[in-house]
């Protein structure tokens, strides 16, 4: 993956199963975010593949492209819902465009959505006059709207007090158990990833490749790489050594 | 208040109140720096530490740097700023620095500052670039942005043309918002400029036909002078403004909120979705709000001219009959469609290709309306020349 001739990461390898809660993870500006773009069709890769089952994603026409699109939902990190629309017509963009229901069907399609991401009642509130997390729980909402077979979270806690992070965390994991729902999640918040995360690719920034992939808990276990030891412990397995380089090295 | 440093070669002790370094040889290939005073940031000045290092550099070479605090009564980040350059140049030539001297927690804020390195390639190399460099940067910019007008052309192309097979994607309620938008809204502001407009023709007619007694061709002068150019001209000037200004902050500000990325993966196309109801809107406005434009410039026209040249108002609605014909109306008519995807394209081009940044959208606006202004009058120009060419 590259911006123009800056290189972002290369050599990335990994695979995602159905009804894998899979966590992208790795320190600031690695590259998590382009990722999740390559992912769901927004930055073509400079080289390389993504396959959906069969499909070659980025190879395949576009038409066939946006058809995969359809079976995927996007959390936006802002939560991303269009402004000039009310929280109900935001959620019911997609489901009046792509299904044909009536309008009755869809309000109560909306009004469901709305009510699983604890906010009944809010359908004709206009997305700036919520608060940041209700919006990004009303993107939620519309993420879900299709019933995707893939949901992409870009750093869904961000933003989020601990209790409405922990609460996202438990509908994520719902979501997985109860419709099956494949769900990617970019992160870097250590209490999600150790409690939703069930596979994991570890991206570095240095290397500009992905260092590792496997469960979070087998690789804070097993993996010997001192930066994912280091990320995956807050630091506190290695800041010690590492304090006493700096000291050193001055 | 500001004091000149002072570099002596005895430690001073009485003097607080002043930045100061204090520079010891302790032994041959041993310096010592003691850093006395206030180092408050915007308390005095101080030796720029380019010429303490050079100072440093000067000499024989040295074995040890030693940096030590005297009397050092207040400080906060001047002080590590200024240490942790002198630490790097030391580290660069290899020359141990003794800190221990300093108090503990400058030691701390000196080793934050040191604990991550400089990631290689981080900083931009763009400083100082030669003329030649920026040249080319500019004409490799101008390619890219021809390159994205081609693109997003052909991209409405084709939304048209899903559009006219009853194919597009959009909400049929955004359209109606859009025209309501481009056109009644726009209403006041068009009356007035045309009016001011016909205006100003009639008088600048005026001065030279009065001349010589021929006061009733101001109404051929302002009648064809705005059906055939002010009316298209002036309402596009108007509109790229008003709605070309909009819409690309409109879609700007979507592109820094996702709303964009939000839709491309929901696989509604944001040109359909967007820019199509928007270029519409303008195209089916444009030409009604030319000719509404026309109809008050031949008022502001007719205004002047009957209560200050003694011509009545059946003259002059007479001779705007016999010298307006209607081709010259289809050739009003056909430049506004023209203004209106011109302007419609600038400003969707530019919301849809903004940065992700609030000073970006204020950029793409002032583009749409620079661009549009700028391809509105080449159009113009190029449409006259046509038309004289051939005569009509």
């Amino acid at each position: 993956m590259a911006y123009g001739d800056f290189l972002i990461q290369q050599n990335l390898n990994f695979t995602i199963d159905r009804g894998d809660v899979f966590i992208i993870m790795g320190g600031s500006g690695c590259g998590k975010s382009t990722l999740l773009k390559t992912l769901i069709g927004l930055h073509p890769p400079a080289k390389g593949d993504v396959f959906y089952e069969a499909q070659n994603f980025w190879k395949t026409d576009a038409d066939e492209r946006v058809l995969i699109m359809r079976r995927i939902g996007v959390l936006y990190q802002s939560g991303a819902l269009f402004s000039s629309l009310t929280l109900s017509e935001n959620i019911a963009l997609p489901l009046a465009e792509f299904t044909g229901m009536g309008r009755a069907e869809i309000q109560d399609i909306v009004s469901y959505k709305l009510a699983l991401v604890g906010l009944a009642g809010f359908e004709d509130y206009y997305p700036a006059e919520i608060s940041g997390g209700m919006q990004k729980r009303a993107g939620l909402a519309r993420a879900m709207a299709m019933d995707p077979e893939i949901l992409f979270f870009d750093e869904p806690s961000a933003g989020l007090d601990p209790v409405s992070a922990r609460l996202l965390d438990d509908l994520i994991i719902n979501l997985r158990d109860t419709l099956g729902t494949t769900i990617v999640v970019v992160t870097h918040e250590l209490a999600s990833i150790f409690a939703i995360g069930n596979n994991s690719v570890f991206l570095d920034p240095e290397t500009k490749t992905m260092l590792a992939t496997g469960p979070p808990k087998t690789l804070l276990a097993e993996s010997t790489d001192p930066k994912i030891i280091q990320f995956l412990t807050r630091g506190e397995r290695n800041v010690k050594q590492s304090s006493a380089n700096c000291a050193n090295s001055l | 208040m500001l004091q000149p440093l002072q570099m002596n070669s005895n430690p001073r002790h009485d003097n607080t109140g002043e930045v100061g370094i204090v520079y010891k040889a302790a032994g041959e290939d041993t310096a010592t720096l003691q850093f006395t005073g206030v180092w408050i940031q915007g308390a005095a000045v101080a030796k720029p530490v380019g010429t303490v290092i050079a100072e440093l550099s000067s000499g024989q070479r040295l074995c040890r740097v030693l940096l030590q605090t005297h009397d050092l009564t207040e400080w906060d980040s001047r002080l590590p700023a200024y240490l942790v350059q002198i630490v790097d140049w030391c580290q660069q030539k290899g020359i141990p620095v003794d800190v221990s001297g300093l108090p503990e927690g400058v030691q701390g804020l000196l080793t934050l500052a040191r604990a991550v390195p400089e990631r290689s390639g981080a900083r931009r190399s763009e400083r100082g670039a030669s003329m030649l460099a920026e040249v080319g940067k500019t004409v490799l910019h101008g390619l890219k942005d021809a390159k994205g007008l081609v693109y997003f052309i052909g991209e409405a192309i084709l939304a048209v043309v899903a559009f006219l097979r009853g194919k597009a994607r959009f909400r049929p309620v955004d359209l109606v918002l859009c025209i309501q938008d481009a056109g009644p809204s726009a209403l006041p502001i068009v009356t007035l400029i045309s009016l001011l407009v016909g205006l100003i023709l009639a008088f600048v007619g005026a001065v030279q036909l009065s001349m010589f007694g021929a006061q009733i061709y101001i109404a051929d002068l302002v009648g064809l002078g705005t059906v055939r150019e002010m009316g298209a001209l002036m309402t596009a000037v108007i509109m790229s403004g008003r709605t070309g200004a909009a819409y690309a902050a409109q879609l700007g500000t979507m592109n820094v909120n996702s709303e964009i990325d939000a839709l491309k993966t929901m696989g509604i196309s944001p040109v359909e979705f967007l820019v199509l109801p928007r270029i519409l809107a303008l195209v089916l406005m444009m030409p009604l709000l030319a000719l509404y434009a026309d109809l008050m410039g031949i008022i502001g026209g007719a205004l002047v001219t009957v209560s200050v040249f003694d011509v009545s108002l059946i003259q002059y609605y007479n001779e705007t009959r016999r010298a307006v014909h209607l081709h010259d109306f289809g050739i009003g008519i056909g430049k506004s469609l023209v203004f209106a995807i011109l302007i419609a394209v600038a400003g969707c081009m530019r919301g849809m290709q903004c940065g992700r940044s609030a000073s970006a959208v204020g950029d793409a606006a002032t583009a749409a309306v620079v661009n549009s202004i700028v391809y509105i009058v080449v159009a113009d120009s190029l449409i006259t020349l046509i038309c004289s060419r051939l005569g009509i």
